[in-house]
């Protein structure tokens, strides 16, 4: 038996399949794979026999468009992955949290959903202070705390302290899917209602074999571009207010609202709820309303061009990005970041590219990347990615294949494990669903982006000044209850 | 320089009209339900079973929708043969009460203005703390809107300040996790009374998607005494607007 079992993207296998190895053989294959250059999806806990919790890694090698999923059982304790395989680190830290299993030699292992009861820690020295931000922010933005370790405007360290949003809502999905889930899916992260939704529509269809038609797979696609481009105009806006350059901030901050708009001509919705759906879309669009869409996205392409431009003409503005909170391709790499993150330190990762379904099998978005690693990549990949997703839009509603929009749902097999990868606007999007004996959801794991950036933001502050971080957050601009869950 | 002043002729004036001019929303939006018990079919479930927070319920005292539980799915249109229920372009549904959210075919209560001396000092500059319980970061982006041009909140003196003893107020949103509960408390607690609390979203009202769940607390009254309830999963940014508006008088 091969060390992991081959699944392609938004498709299920028997979860008999999935190798059971033992607890060193896992090691050895996640560690393998990682150094030949896959990325950890997904790394979590289900329950097995008895009080054994069943390990699960989910590996995707873009290089060779190979996901793979194997697997182990531990007990109370087993050797951590971490110290040899640094992407593991946020996860190994849930799967103790989440079953009480100690990955022993963890580096830093503590509650990542428990705020209230962490410690931090602490850099010693007569002259370093410690600041300590949140949960309640300045401005209007989700709750988290970080703590920073500094020397005058110097920071050390920075940890960030997340949990505060979660409201349990994997718990919730055992045992679905039922008339909430979908509801659940679409405020996983409210921003990326589109990527978990399709996420976890490509799961159930993976599950019950119910294939989308090609208008529906199109208009999926364009939903996830049109969500791209308002969540990355707003960032490029936010970046400007963050360095004090008004003119881009005000005109973005109104351009984002243009793209949401769109959307809500779509479905009735701005952030695209009730769109995406198990077996397709739920809404059509006829011929009117794809001209009136093809004729707003020219407009907003074209204000938001000139808006944007503005800031790569601006010195003030470059002086402010450049060299800010800069990561190499080397640690992106070994701390496993994924989506724009990623793809500002020069590294190709983009599940749109790499494992592409639906529309994007037919229809390639070229992967936007730069190698500076700093605030002005992070903007300036935005941008280019902007671009290519206008581009897309365009070419697919003018193409717009004909046929219904939906098809009518089976029951979900039972006992599959179905893998679900799609690239939000903030990056990979992960969801592995698993079935019991009568076909309900016996346990639903998510990862959003934001899961495997956080601590790429902890590390882009190092050494930088604190005044920069709100800069730096903003130029992640990671989600809270996406993490939190 | 002359590329900063060409784009700010060409990105033009941009703030909506409102409230001077009724807003133009998308033809789809699914904005105020009304209900018509009249054409319920005897013993019909499907919109109460078709609800994912059972927000509608049909047997106690007829058809009845609770606002502040809807997500504004518009299940309950899609399973309804009869049209007992339907979503209305009106974006109108903020109340003071949270007993005026129960619809059952009377006409909403919208909220009414504050008392005189309240909107004395209130009237023309409410400064507010966001507190950010829960959720997922929906409301937070429509309330965030409010700041932007196009909406321009600081033309009516209301604004968002960085800190509760700043603050004339706090606007919640999300079902308030026990994890933020505590936070949640010291901020209202740190804002210096008289003060105001206006809880936006099915979550902040509720619970939302997540009513019920052990990890949250169904809702921003279960902490803090609320003034004013904005329903929508999120609310249309004009909605929470026209909430405001109508708590401090400004509307009719």
């Amino acid at each position: 038996m091969s060390a992991t079992f081959p699944v392609y993207n938004g498709d299920a296998v028997d979860v008999c399949d999935v190798p059971e190895l033992s607890v060193a053989d896992f090691r050895d294959t996640v560690i393998r794979e990682v150094d030949a250059g896959a990325r950890i999806a997904a790394l979590f806990g289900q329950a097995a026999n008895g009080s054994a919790v069943r390990l699960i890694a989910v590996l995707a090698n873009g290089a060779t468009g190979t996901l793979g999923v194997t697997s182990t059982v531990v007990s109370d304790a087993y050797p951590a992955l971490t110290p040899d395989c640094t992407p593991a680190h946020w996860f190994e830290r849930e799967i103790a949290e989440q079953w009480g299993v100690e990955p022993k030699g963890h580096p830093w292992l503590k509650p990542m959903r428990s705020p209230n009861a962490t410690t931090f820690f602490r850099v010693e020295g007569a002259e370093i202070h410690e600041v300590a931000v949140g949960p309640v922010h300045a401005g209007v933005i989700e709750p988290g705390h970080f703590r920073f370790q500094c020397h005058g405007e110097h920071v050390f360290h920075l940890e960030i302290a997340l949990g505060y949003q979660h409201r349990g809502v994997e718990r919730a999905l055992v045992g679905g899917p039922t008339k909430r889930t979908i509801h659940y899916m679409e405020t996983l992260a409210g921003d990326t209602s589109v990527g978990h939704a399709t996420a976890y529509c490509q799961a159930v269809e993976a599950l019950s074999g119910d294939r989308v038609t090609a208008r529906a797979e199109v208009l999926r696609g364009v939903a996830l571009e049109l969500e791209r481009l308002a969540n990355h105009t707003g960032d490029l806006g936010a970046l400007a207010g963050d360095v004090g350059y008004l003119p881009t901030a005000a005109y973005c901050g109104r351009l984002r609202g243009d793209f949401l708009n769109m959307t809500a001509l779509i479905c009735g919705n701005r952030f695209s709820r009730g769109l995406v759906v198990p077996g397709g879309v739920a809404v059509d669009v006829d011929a009117a309303r794809v001209h009136q869409l093809l004729e707003r996205l020219e407009r907003a392409f074209r204000d938001v061009t000139q808006a944007v431009n503005l800031l790569w003409e601006t010195p003030s503005v470059q002086t402010r990005f450049e060299n800010t909170g800069p990561l190499s391709q080397d640690l992106c790499i070994a701390l496993g970041l994924v989506g724009p993150v990623a793809r500002a330190c020069g590294v190709e990762r983009d599940v749109r590219h790499e494992f592409p379904t639906g529309i994007f099998r037919f229809a390639q978005i070229p992967v936007s990347t730069w190698h500076s690693g700093d605030v002005f990549a992070r903007a300036y990949v935005r941008w280019l990615e902007m671009q290519r997703s206008v581009a897309f839009i365009r070419e697919q509603l003018a193409t717009l294949p004909a046929g219904p929009i939906r098809v009518t749902g089976r029951p979900l097999a039972a006992n599959r494990l179905a893998v679900s990868l799609v690239e939000g606007w903030r990056g990979e999007i992960c969801h592995v669903a698993r079935t019991d004996g009568g076909g309900r959801f016996a346990h639903y794991k998510v990862v959003d982006p934001s899961f495997h950036n956080w601590f790429g933001l902890a590390m882009a502050v190092r050494n930088q000044q604190i005044s920069d971080f709100p800069l730096c957050n903003k130029s992640f601009n990671l989600s809270y209850c996406g993490h939190d869950l | 320089m002359l590329k900063v002043v060409l784009a700010r002729l060409q990105q033009g004036h941009r703030t909506v009209a409102f409230p001077g001019a009724d807003p133009v929303l998308p033809d789809r939006f699914r904005g105020l339900p009304v209900l018509d018990p009249s054409k319920c079919a005897t013993g019909c479930q499907a919109c109460a079973e078709a609800c994912p927070t059972d927000a509608i319920t049909t047997h106690q005292r007829g058809l009845q929708l609770d606002l502040g539980r809807c997500l504004f799915c518009g299940e309950c249109t899609a399973v309804c043969p009869e049209g007992a229920v339907q979503f209305t372009q009106d974006y109108r549904l903020a109340t003071q009460a949270r007993e005026d959210l129960v619809l059952d075919g009377q006409a909403l209560r919208l909220a009414q203005a504050l008392d005189r001396e309240t909107r004395r000092l209130f009237g023309r500059s409410l400064k507010l703390r966001q507190v950010s319980a829960g959720g997922c970061n929906a409301c937070e982006a429509d309330v965030n809107v409010l700041n932007t041009v196009v909406f321009d909140l600081g033309r009516f003196g209301i604004q968002f300040v960085a800190a509760p003893r700043h603050a004339d107020g706090v606007l919640i949103t999300g079902p308030v996790t026990e994890n933020m509960r505590l936070a949640l408390q010291k901020t209202y607690d740190a804002v210096p009374a008289p003060k105001l609390v206006i809880a936006v979203g099915a979550c902040a009202i509720s619970g939302g998607p997540y009513v019920d769940h052990l990890e949250v607390h169904n809702g921003a009254a279960s902490v803090v005494p609320v003034d004013l309830y904005i329903p929508g999963c999120p609310p249309h940014p004009l909605t929470i607007l026209d909430g405001l508006l109508r708590l401090l008088g400004r509307l009719r």
